[in-house]
């Protein structure tokens, strides 16, 4: 198989694709948002509980490829404690570095689906700043 | 004795005319299974198009100079092998357009907005494609009138019993119809369809994109109010699309689009409309692209509408077995005698997305989505599949190779 095979499909994407980390519904959770990508349909929504501005749980739900749910996933294990200010100004390559493949701009937002979801549920309960960079991309996950 | 021929294309020979095959994707040859998307275009369009350009390019029904008359000989060429093509009854029902979605919101726009209001009934079928349901559910919503959807069973196909529960509705005032899916491949009863919503005094509006490329369609014998289809699906650039449509019709019909050519006259007080069809056809028309569209249909006809139909078919006789001995793959649609030459499947545990992205690894192109068919996604319980289609250019070895391709990614996602 070609090297864009391995790099892409690496063996930790496919192990969070196939045991997601985080996977599930927080009940009676502070906040949840959910978002699609329109483009292929990739659905993703996010829980989350907070103790005070931490984010003390965090999990989610969705279907999609092996890219948006394995991001989402290993985004889970990123966030969970980390404060909502903090999260919310997270940039997209701290979350990359994380997924570390190649990817095309169609991949990308599969990849990306997650974070802007989260941030949407962040922005929801505590208010953080959607920032400028998802502005024009929050439109094109129908965030809601 | 006449003597009865089964009529036969040589694909490997017509994949010559197609400069795009001569490529590699990933060090291996394109084996491209997405015309249903769009389909390749062979060396006599192109060239159809640039001769055009270098040689009688000018805009038309302006210019008094020769260049200018050769033009619009050029477009209204075209328009004449469109008619032809769908063996419509006059040229002044064929009203080109961008595409098939610009054709029907043409018809939602001009003959919805003046023609229904409430009690009124809008149906369209479950597999439509969006640009054959978005615009009437919208006009439906705007107008008062209510949207109705023909439903479609496990199969794939609709269920056409529920027809009479629709029926007591309301005044049922226009069917949506597409003639093939372009998801699933099913091949619609439209005949019945237009007895039905003729029955109902309704207008009958059919979607032909998947339809005209591939099988012989005849406008008249099927009786419809309107039809549309694309230049791009059948070899013909992308920007060109027809609406057929009965002339009382779009007689009776206000204009769509406004502005420049479509008027016979301009006053401060008011403007009246060009004759048919163009009344229909404001700005400055696709014309290249109508000359594009022209070579198409010379490219097709010469080659046989009832040959590339048989090649289809002989394809997915070969493709169907074969996907379904691959464990844990699901095939969406009807059975192959009710089906177009489009497969949607389903690997077990692997995203459509993932699919083609291995496929594309291997040369293979296949689309992956919800195909502008999110409400029939939502009846068969998917967010989307992986669809393979065919055209006369396909051949064996490329259903071989996405056959081989599928187990890959069976294997990596298992």
């Amino acid at each position: 198989m070609s090297s864009e095979f391995d790099s892409l499909y690496r063996e930790v994407i496919l192990d969070h694709y196939k045991n997601p980390r985080g996977h599930g519904v927080i009940e009676g959770a502070d906040v949840e948002a959910e978002g699609q990508n329109p483009l292929c349909g990739d659905e993703v929504s996010i829980f989350v509980s907070f103790d005070g501005d931490l984010i003390e749980d965090v999990k989610f739900r969705g279907r999609g490829c092996a890219i948006s749910q394995a991001s989402t996933s290993m985004l889970m294990e990123m966030v969970k404690g980390r404060t909502a200010e903090e999260v919310a100004a997270m940039s997209r390559d701290e979350l990359l570095d994380e997924v570390g493949i190649p990817l095309t701009p169609v991949r990308l937002k599969c990849a990306l689906l997650g974070l802007g979801v989260l941030k949407l549920a962040l922005h929801k309960g505590k208010g953080t700043p959607l920032p400028e960079e998802w502005a024009g991309l929050a439109q094109d996950l129908e965030l809601k | 004795m006449a003597v009865t021929t089964t009529p036969k294309l040589d694909a490997r020979k017509l994949r010559e005319d197609f400069p795009i095959f001569e490529q590699v994707v990933h060090d291996h040859p394109l084996a491209y299974l997405d015309t249903a998307a769009s389909a390749q275009k062979p060396r006599a369009v192109l060239n159809a198009m640039t001769r055009f350009y270098e040689t009688s390019y000018a805009n038309i029904h302006r210019g008094v100079y020769d260049l200018g008359e050769r033009a619009t000989e050029a477009y209204e060429g075209a328009r004449e092998k469109a008619r032809a093509f769908v063996n419509a009854g006059s040229t002044r029902e064929v009203v080109f357009t961008h595409n098939v979605t610009a054709a029907l919101n043409l018809v939602a726009y001009g003959w919805g907005l003046d023609n229904l209001g409430p009690g009124d009934v809008v149906v369209v079928t479950e597999m439509e494609h969006h640009s054959n349901f978005v615009p009437w559910q919208y006009i439906a919503g705007r107008t008062g009138a209510e949207f109705a959807v023909v439903p479609v069973d496990e199969n794939g196909e609709l269920q056409l019993d529920e027809l009479e529960t629709i029926a007591v509705r309301g005044n049922i005032k226009v069917v949506a119809c597409v003639h093939v899916s372009n998801s699933l491949g099913t091949v619609n009863p439209v005949e019945r369809l237009i007895a039905w919503g003729h029955e109902q005094g309704a207008i009958v509006v059919v979607d032909g994109a998947q339809a005209v490329p591939h099988r012989a369609v005849d406008v008249q014998a099927l009786g419809a109010d309107f039809y549309a289809f694309t230049g791009h699906k059948m070899c013909a650039p992308t920007g060109i699309g027809v609406l057929w449509g009965r002339a009382d019709h779009l007689e009776s019909m206000s204009p769509f689009e406004l502005g420049g050519h479509m008027i016979r006259k301009v006053t401060v007080e008011r403007t009246t409309w060009n004759e048919l069809p163009h009344k229909f056809e404001a700005g400055t028309a696709p014309i290249a692209e109508a000359v594009g569209l022209g070579a198409a249909i010379d490219y097709l006809d010469a080659i046989g509408l009832d040959a590339i139909e048989q090649h289809e078919r002989d394809l997915l006789d070969y493709a169907l077995p074969r996907l379904e001995g691959i464990d844990g793959l699901r095939i969406f649609g009807p059975p192959a005698d009710r089906r177009a030459g489009i497969v949607s499947f389903e690997v077990e545990g692997a995203h459509p997305h993932d699919v083609a992205q291995i496929l594309d690894w291997e040369g293979v192109a296949v689309r992956a989505g919800h195909h502008c068919n999110q409400p029939l996604m939502a009846k068969l319980g998917v967010p989307a599949t992986s669809r393979a289609s065919f055209y006369l250019y396909t051949v064996t070895e490329e259903i071989d190779r996405l056959v081989a391709g599928i187990e890959k990614a069976r294997k990596v996602f298992s």
